[in-house]
Formats: C-alpha cells, structure tokens, sequence
C-alpha cells in the first residue's frame, strides 16, 4: 500500500494546493469516479479488505451472541463502574459521526468548495460510525428486545412511559434524529448520481438497479431547482442539529452529580472533541482511499492540510478543556472535585490519563508543520494516534469519575475483559465492511459537485 | 413531419453558456412549457426557463411545527396526564426538560418534509419519462445540456420550433417520441 505517494507534488511555497487536479472535464470527471462502481475488475485489495472485515464481523457476531445468552456479566461492568467499554465506545463511535456532518452541513453553509471531494465519503462515515454507535447502549440494557419499551415512548404492560426529563432519552431523540436527517441527506445526494451511474451502466442489470435507486432522476431544471433547496434547508437543519447531538451526550454524563461529570463546559468540550476525532477518522479513510484508487485528483493535499487543519483548531480546544478540567477542580475547592484531580494524576488509571495528554495534545501539535500537514503519511499515523488519545478520553471520563466518587468504602477498580476488546474490535470490523462496500457499489465522490467545480461547469456572459 | 404525436422537440448543447443562451431566447419567444436537463444544478438555467421559486421551504416550515408540536405535546401528555410521575420533586409539566426532545422531532419533521416535499413536488419516483426515448439523452447526466420544448405549448409546431431551435448552435436537435 503505497500511502506516500510520487504524485503528490507540493507546489512552490505560497501557492497552495488545488482543489481538484488539472485537466478534468465533464466527462473524464464522470468517468473517473463512477468507474470504481461500474469497473468490472474489483480490485483484489478489496476482497482482502471485505475477507478480513467480514472474520471481525463474525467476532462481533460471537460477542454479542454470547452477551445475549449470558448477560452483561460477561463484560467488566460492575458496581460502582456500570458504564465502562459500552458507553466509552458509543460516544467514541458516534464523535467520529460528527466530521460527516461538519463537512456536508456546515461547510455548505460557508461556501468552503474543497468540502465537495469528501462529503459522500464522510456522510457515509458518519451514518456506519453512528450504526456502531447505537449498537452499543442496545447491548448494554441486556435485552435489546425489551429496548424499545425503555427507549422509545411507548408505554409497557403498567402502563409506564420513559422519562422525559433525563438526558439518556434526550440521547434517543438526539441520536435517532440524527441517523434519520444524515441518512436523508446522504440519499439524496446520491440520487443525481445514481442516475449518472443508470446512464453510464453497461449491463442491463446494473442499468436496472441503479435505475430503480435513481427513482427516474432526469435532471430537469426546475427538479433541481427544488432539489437545490431542499439540500440547502438540510444543511441548515443539520448544522444545528450535529451541535445538539454531542452537547446532549454530554448531558448525559454533565447532568449528573459525579465529580469530573458536573460541569457546564461538557457540551462545547465534547462537540470540539467529536469533531476532533471525526476529521481524524475522515484521514485514516480517505488517504488509503486515494492511494489505492489513484484519486489524488479529486482528494487533492488541499484537502489533506485543511482536515489537518481543522484537527489542530478542534485540538486546541480540547486541549483547553483538559487544562480547564483541572483548574476547575483546583478553583472549586471542593474536597471531591480536588479527588478526582488526584485520581487522575496520581490514581490507578494515571497511566490511561498521561497517554491521553500525548496522543491529544502533545503529538498533534506536529500539525503546526508545513511538512507534516504535506505528508499523508504523517498525517494518517498522527489521524491513528488521535484516534486513540479520544478513546481513551471518553475512558478516563466514563471510568474515572465513576471509580471513586464520594465514598471510600464505595471505591472500587474497573477490569475490562476480552469481550469488551472483541466488541469493540467487532464494531471496527463492521465499520470497515460496511465502507469498504460502499465504496464499491457507490459512489464515494460526489460526481454532481464535482462537476460544479470544474471551469467549463460554468455560464460565461 | 412524423403523424405519431411527439412529446417535444430536444435540443442538444455541448456547455452550458450555449444552453440558457437558448432557453432564454425561448422564453423571450414565448415558449412556456419547456425544461432544461442538466448534469449538476445550474441556476442560471431554472432562470432562463422562469423557475424561480418553489414550495419545499413552506413545506420544511410546516413539516418543523407538527415536529415541534407533535414532539412537545407527547411529552406533556406522558409526563403531565397519562403517567404523572413526581421525580426529584420537579412539576409535572416541567417544560425547560422538555426543550431538548422538542428540538429534536421540529429537525426531524423539518428534514422528513424537505425532502418527501421535494421528491413529491419533483413527481419521483417517476419510472417512466418520454424525454429518456430522446437519443444521446443519458448523456444528460454526464456532460451535455439539453432544452425540450415541449409539444404542449400552444406556440409549439415541429416545423418552426426546430427552425427557432436551430438558430441557436444545437449539437442535434430531435423529436422526443412518447
């Protein structure tokens, strides 16, 4: 896998990067992106890919198989921590969501054109990362058969509703919502294209299936007309909304009275850190995506140093919120809060909290580097490590705080067993899977924004 | 002349300047029944053609007030009159709580109306359109622009509408058959 390639040439100093690779066309843009779909030569990385995605899947399978049959015991879950690896992993999954949403919402909004190269990528992102995510607090109630009476409003055989003023149903409304609106978003934007790809199918097979997906798109003016608006009024919707989803996961822990969970600068830490840890997830896919596809056109070093970029802003956030957790604590002066600032230096778990310091603040700050920022192979290894340090953010918060609160005689170690790793692992393999499918049967760029991009795409007076 | 009734009369164009030249000239003939295809959205051409505005925000404003609504109302039936429950010593109809969840159904109201909205207004799913017989048509989605002039029209006859076409570099100009 060449990760570092020839063909990223870095223009002279002061000139940055284009957006899209010179001497594309119409054409020769359509035909570039939607061949990865309609090639009938699938690459044989890809079936390796799948092979080994599909054995961790199995391992999911297995995991949650026996977790059905024995209960939640078999995890490391006890009292006083409850939470542990479900919860750590659900909002590690669902933070990677948000970069997807950043992208195709927010972006949008501004105008920032480079975001057109990876939006259907990141969308696509978002929606497996936040399927990995819901997975998790399913599992977790032991009996996800039963969840949809703890879950959602309806009421069981008392008669008894969930309960609207806790946060944890917030999260369903937050959560659900925002599969449902970054699913639309996604399939809509990929009906224009889905009709490129009716058109440019050369079997009738495949003419038929992406006919039906397509739903008879034509591209008639006065449908995109309406269809221009309704995706600007879903940006609109979204960008809102994916600030709302991360500040109420972090209600969830904020509402409470733990120490090291009750404090009000929860939801603007978390939404920095999820968009943190997403950008880092939209590098680690999208540069062996461009090696091993030859996409270095369409997902230029442009776009690298600005998720690069946007790593090092949202990174300095987070790391602000680290500093701002410890003076907290000191300014309190209360006795628990002062603990848990102890707990974290000096406590049993002082070594997950030191790691977190180097993966998320000290070895991101390379991103200052020209160099590194040109890099894809700095840039996919410092994505890797960011990755872990917002793991292991979500674990020093969860496990942490819960470990020892108010009373000694209450404290108590959390151990996580190897059903922990293999669910967690498991999620990472059906997130691969699920991507490595998309890729091939969709496609990954959006070709009807790219087209707009392109000089000859526009009227001249 | 064909004695089959034809759909309309398509135009094609290689770049879009050539394209909403044509359809505006059209329009200016008084040509009303008419659409532009193009491979990406082009605002221009919607203009040329007098598509100005449309109903998809008025359809995302009222699909956000029934979330809205339908999201509180829920709330305070369940926590005010189906099952009163008295927790942490809270009201029953403790509305500041309810807030988060009522934002949540006004987004996703709003986002299911933007889009079903849109779809329904567009007619798709649509199997079937006469303008797919038009020859070279599924270049429409990759690289070319196309103006239908459409037999509806009460200025439209094959004859002069092909010659009007012609006046304005078409690539070919074809009848659509249904």
């Amino acid at each position: 896998m060449a990760l570092n390639d020839q063909v990223d040439q870095l223009p002279p100093k002061g000139i940055r990067p284009p957006i899209i690779g010179p001497g594309q066309t119409l054409g020769t843009a359509t035909d570039r992106i939607a061949g990865i779909v309609l090639t009938k030569h699938t690459p044989i990385f890809w079936f390796a890919v799948v092979a080994v995605s599909v054995g961790i899947f199995g391992i999911l399978n297995t995991a949650i198989a026996y977790l059905l049959g024995r209960g939640t015991g078999i995890w490391g879950i006890n009292i006083p921590v409850g939470w542990g690896f479900a919860i750590v992993n659900f909002v590690w999954w669902i933070g990677i969501g948000h970069a997807g949403t950043l992208i195709s919402a927010i972006l949008l909004l501004f105008k920032q054109s480079w975001r057109t190269s990876i939006n259907r990528f990141a969308e696509a992102m978002t929606i497996f990362a936040v399927m990995q995510a819901g997975l998790f607090p399913l599992v977790h109630t032991g009996r996800p058969w039963l969840a949809a009476y703890w879950l959602f409003p309806i009421p069981n055989t008392m008669g008894v509703w969930p309960q609207f003023r806790s946060p944890l149903i917030w999260d369903v409304f937050a959560v659900s919502t925002y599969f449902t609106v970054s699913f639309l978003f996604w399939g809509i934007g990929l009906i224009p294209d889905f009709a490129t790809l009716r058109d440019s199918a050369k079997t009738l097979v495949v003419r038929r299936i992406y006919g039906m997906l397509a739903m008879g798109w034509r591209g008639s003016a006065r449908h995109w007309n309406r269809y221009e608006t309704a995706y600007m009024l879903l940006a609109g919707l979204a960008t809102p909304l994916v600030l709302s989803v991360h500040s109420v996961v972090s209600l969830d822990f904020a509402s409470s009275i733990v120490p090291g969970w009750h404090t009000t600068f929860f939801p603007p830490y978390f939404v920095a850190g999820a968009i943190f840890s997403g950008f880092a997830m939209v590098l680690i896919l999208a540069i062996p995506f461009r090696a091993l596809y030859g996409m270095q056109d369409y997902i230029t070093l442009r776009h690298l140093q600005n998720c690069a970029k946007v790593m090092l802003a949202t990174g300095m956030i987070v790391a602000y919120a680290y500093v701002l957790e410890m003076f907290m604590g000191w300014y309190s002066n209360d006795r628990y809060e002062l603990a848990m600032v102890h707990n974290r230096l000096h406590g049993p778990y002082s070594g997950y909290y030191f790691m977190l310091v180097l993966c998320n603040i000290i070895i991101p700050q390379s991103l200052w580097f020209n160099k590194v920022r040109s890099s894809p192979l700095a840039l996919f290894l410092v994505a890797c490590v960011v990755q872990c340090g917002m793991w292991l953010e979500r674990f020093v918060i969860v496990v942490m705080s819960l470990q020892r609160d108010f009373l000694p005689s209450s404290w108590g170690m959390y151990w996580f067993t190897k059903w922990d790793i293999a669910t967690l692992l498991g999620t990472m393999g059906f997130f691969t899977l699920l991507f490595f499918l998309f890729i091939r049967f969709m496609p990954a760029i959006s070709i009807f924004e790219i087209r707009t991009l392109l000089p000859q795409s526009k009227v001249k007076e | 002349m064909t004695a089959e009734p034809i759909y309309g009369l398509l135009a094609e164009f290689d770049n879009p300047t050539d394209l909403v030249h044509a359809a505006k000239a059209a329009y200016g003939a008084g040509y009303r029944k008419m659409d532009a295809y193009t491979p990406y959205p082009l605002e221009e051409a919607a203009e040329a053609i007098g598509v100005h505005h449309n109903r998809v925000p008025l359809i995302t404003l009222v699909g956000a007030m029934l979330g809205m609504i339908g999201g509180y109302s829920l709330e305070y039936w369940v926590s005010a009159i189906a099952y009163p429950i008295n927790a942490g010593g809270k009201p029953f109809h403790s509305w500041p709580s309810f807030i988060p969840v009522t934002f949540e159904c006004a987004v996703l109201g709003a986002a299911l109306a933007a889009v079903f909205g849109m779809m329904a207004l567009n007619g798709l799913p649509q199997p079937y359109h006469p303008v797919f017989n038009a020859p070279n048509f599924t270049s429409a989605s990759r690289d070319k622009f196309f103006l239908c002039i459409e037999a509806q029209d009460p200025n439209f006859s094959v004859v002069s509408t092909k010659q009007f076409l012609q006046n304005y570099r078409p690539q070919l100009v074809s009848e659509v058959p249904y």
